[in-house]
């Protein structure tokens, strides 16, 4: 079994130097915010993700939840560990403070989110479901359904869950069939929904599902679904739970990884119908749907930044102990262990690199968030709320394709014995791999920065990004300024070429705008990187922290910037040159 | 009842120690530090007493640079009521310590003291036993169990020959053994809630005791590095290096 360290000092040098902590603690509403209590609530999160959460990653992998009858049962030792989680109040972090939440920024709501996914992915995904199911409410809900509903799920005695797919309605919803008959004041919901992340378990005595459905005289496609509250087991006006609901699980698909959490097959209405409640107003439902998009992807960025953090754990001291062969140079004296080869060491380094830049850009995002919400100035709202919209699908995209690389380097780094299941270094491959599948897979999130974040403005948003990071001073340690002017101007000029040229013909951007996606990433992340390194190096200057650690932050940023910033020109070239390559043979003939 | 439970703020546990270069200690800056888990454990205590209906109070108490805030904010957080730091930059030594800690007791008149049995940086498990001895109170050092009824308190003391009861009057001071219990998982609201629960902070200087240390550091270094060992043939070689190598038998 593997351990997990939450990685603190990391988390708090990212949180004050690149995502500007004391910014997101004086904004109006984050008072109670200070630095004393963020570390309090780190070291505490880090007690549960440790203790907790991180010991049942492995045996949730290995028995899985099953399906017995129409009842879910979730691995030994689930539903203690989540009777804690709720306990401790973790649940409802950043929830507002009316509903019974905490009141925290998503700032610190995405450290700590981190740490559960890197402890326990397959246990992080149920409160992140319901998280995404309050925001729903929250947003859309009526107040007598908030009422009703809100307080248990903030708390987490009642989890939540987001019924969009069905069998043939997966990427490309405007397929959906379910249905919804309008009964007095409520619906009756009929149809199959697949896909449903915990949408049965064992941890909590009712389940709140928000599913997308059609009225009988809804118009075709996305303009004609309405989104529905269903309870597993009704609730009665004064909170009380009656009797169960005609929703049931009827299957639980066998996946690749993340065993543990239950991926349901729901049948709605096969006798009566499920009783439902309308989220706002009709055939609005998907509209409704995107507006919780930006923290649901968000959420899957910061699952792909959490495994590899977790793989690069279990790696580091799996070479530090794992003794083969001499250093090179070296013919003679003692075996070392394999840390000490150039190779391995290299690959160490590649992780950890990696995983600091997509820390960086996971908690810029969350800041940005914070300031778009809260900011008392309006211009400053709108300036971060374009960098949200900008960069959501590039967290997403961006760090849950290097969260897979870095996965698969953890096994690299143990060889044959990474290969066998037991060291543990390949369920986190295994997990990792949904990441850049669900909740849009990564062509979706390319689709949609270049179709609705570049063209649809004629690339305002993208440009105001990338000038303002361009106007930012990050210094040139290690010549890391330089080559992020030069990647910033290939970013720049793969915007333009996208505007002036590609965009124009709807297939050729399509084609090329996975390796947009991930020049934003590169380019951002390296931005951000060369930020970091600016701020250890001033630090170090003034004799202020741990020079290991500050040294090792100069290191990361340097490997960056020689390893992954270059590829920028690369994919400049690939975009430019390269998208009708991609398109030259007929589509059946490839 | 009311309860004085005092924290240390140590090296946190997972941290690893290092000599200054100077060898005139061990590198406190920029090391994370934490409640010394013994004491972590006699605050549970207070608190599983406190929601049994026994204690109507704790006072959390550390002494110390002010960073030791923290750790009595930790307290507060798993539940104790209010917190003292009692001021001071200098390093105290077991003897100073329990002098500080007579003062509070005769300004906050508790009816128990309970403190881990040793903290995990000097390792010196003296505060306690020095303590109840300033103070002439019946002690109980090593608990693992309490049972408490009318103004006495069964304390069961881990012993190197086994567990031993000892009936003991109240007050008293107890130090509590890595069994007495299994400390909670602080809960977020808390966390919040503890930043506003009351902590005073007295400077040393204003108790007017003698805290000069008695004993003085010459030199800290690193241990030895441990040697590779030896493989031997036969019982009658090893026997041989153990009398006439190692010397130990």
């Amino acid at each position: 079994m593997t351990s997990y360290h939450a990685p603190i000092p990391e988390m708090m040098f990212v949180l004050k130097e690149l995502a500007d902590l004391d910014g997101v603690s004086g904004l109006p509403g984050n008072e109670e915010a200070t630095p004393d209590l963020i570390a309090a609530v780190l070291d505490e999160a880090a007690k549960v993700a440790q203790e907790v959460l991180a010991p049942l990653n492995q045996v949730g992998d290995q028995q899985g939840s099953r399906l017995v009858e129409d009842r879910v049962t979730t691995p030994d030792g689930w539903q203690d560990a989540y009777r804690t989680f709720i306990e401790g109040g973790w649940n409802s972090l950043a929830f507002a403070e009316q509903y019974g939440g905490q009141n925290l920024p998503w700032l610190i709501a995405t450290a700590v989110q981190e740490m559960w996914h890197a402890a326990n992915m397959s246990f992080g995904l149920c409160p992140m479901l319901t998280q995404g199911a309050v925001e729903a409410l929250i947003l859309h809900g009526s107040p007598e359904l908030k009422d009703r509903f809100l307080p248990k799920m903030v708390s987490g005695e009642w989890t939540g869950t987001m019924n969009l797919t069905e069998p043939q309605a997966g990427s490309d919803l405007s397929a959906v069939r379910m249905k919804a008959m309008p009964e007095g004041d409520h619906y009756r919901l009929f149809g199959q929904k697949i896909f449903i992340t915990y949408g049965d378990h064992d941890l909590t005595e009712n389940i709140i599902h928000m599913v997308l459905a059609r009225l009988p005289d809804a118009p075709e496609g996305t303009r004609g679904m309405s989104l529905f509250l269903v309870p597993k087991v009704l609730v009665d006006e004064h909170g009380g739970l009656s009797q169960r609901n005609d929703v049931r699980c009827v299957s639980l698909e066998h996946k690749l990884g993340i065993h543990a959490s239950p991926t349901c097959v729901l049948a709605y209405g096969d006798n009566e119908g499920a009783v439902g409640y309308l989220i706002g107003e009709e055939n609005r439902g998907l509209m409704y749907m995107f507006t919780m998009m930006n923290l649901a992807r968000h959420a899957v960025g910061v699952e792909g930044l959490a495994i590899a953090e977790r793989a690069y754990q279990q790696a580091r001291s799996y070479a530090r102990e794992r003794v083969q062969g001499r250093p090179i140079g070296v013919g003679a004296g003692d075996r070392a262990s394999i840390c000490h080869h150039p190779d391995v060491q290299r690959m160490l380094m590649a992780m950890r690199a990696n995983i600091d830049a997509m820390r960086a850009l996971v908690y810029l995002w969350a800041s940005a968030l914070d300031k778009a919400n809260k900011h008392p100035d309006r211009e400053e709202r709108e300036r971060h709320s374009q960098l949200v919209e900008v960069l959501t699908p590039v967290v997403k995209g961006w760090c849950t394709e290097t969260g897979n690389e870095i996965a698969s380097l953890g096994i690299q780094v143990h060889g044959g014995m990474g290969y066998i299941e037991e060291t543990g270094a390949a369920q986190h491959f295994r997990d990792a791999r949904i990441t850049t599948i669900y909740e849009g897979t990564t062509g979706i999130q390319a689709n949609d920065l270049v179709g609705r974040k570049v063209l649809r403005d004629q690339g305002n948003a993208a440009r105001a990004l990338i000038a303002w990071m361009r106007a930012t001073d990050v210094g040139d340690v290690a010549g890391l300024g330089r080559a992020v002017a030069s990647s910033l101007t290939h970013l720049s000029d793969a915007t333009d070429w996208l505007l002036d040229g590609g965009g124009k013909n709807p297939r050729l951007a399509a084609s090329a705008s996975d390796d947009y996606l991930r020049l934003w990433g590169v380019v951002t992340a390296g931005w951000l990187l060369a930020k970091s390194a600016s701020a250890a190096e001033r630090s170090l200057t003034d004799g202020d922290g741990d020079v290991e650690f500050l040294n090792g932050k100069i290191a990361s940023a340097r490997y960056f910037g020689t390893h992954v910033l270059p590829h920028s020109a690369a994919l400049l070239r690939a975009i430019t040159e390269g998208a009708e390559a991609s398109l030259a043979l007929h589509p059946e003939l490839v | 009842m009311k309860i004085l439970v005092p924290v240390k703020r140590v090296i946190d546990y997972n941290v690893k120690v290092r000599v200054r270069q100077d060898g005139s200690g061990v590198e406190t800056v920029n090391v994370k530090m934490s409640m010394n888990p013994f004491d972590e454990i006699a605050v549970e205590e207070a608190i599983r007493l406190q929601e049994a209906g026994r204690a109507e109070e704790i006072v959390a108490i550390s002494i110390g640079a002010p960073q030791c805030q923290e750790t009595i904010r930790t307290a507060l957080a798993m539940g104790a009521d209010r917190g003292i730091l009692v001021e001071t930059e200098q390093d105290l030594e077991p003897l100073g310590v329990s002098k500080v800690l007579r003062e509070c007791v005769d300004r906050e008149s508790p009816d128990l003291v309970i403190m881990g049995k040793q903290a995990i940086d000097d390792d010196c498990n003296q505060t306690a036993q020095i303590l109840a001895g300033l103070l002439d109170w019946p002690q109980g050092a090593f608990a693992s169990t309490l049972k408490f009824s009318d103004g006495r308190v069964d304390v069961t003391r881990e012993i190197d020959g086994g567990l031993e009861t000892l009936s003991l009057l109240l007050p008293a001071v107890i130090s509590a053994d890595l069994r007495l219990n299994e400390p909670r998982y602080v809960k977020l609201p808390n966390i919040m809630k503890a930043k506003k629960k009351p902590l005073d902070t007295i400077p040393i200087e204003e108790l007017g005791i003698d805290v000069a240390p008695r004993v003085s550091t010459i030199k800290v270094e690193e241990p030895p590095a441990r040697s590779g060992g030896i493989m031997v043939a036969s019982v009658e070689e090893l026997v041989d290096k153990l009398k006439n190598d190692a010397k130990v038998i």
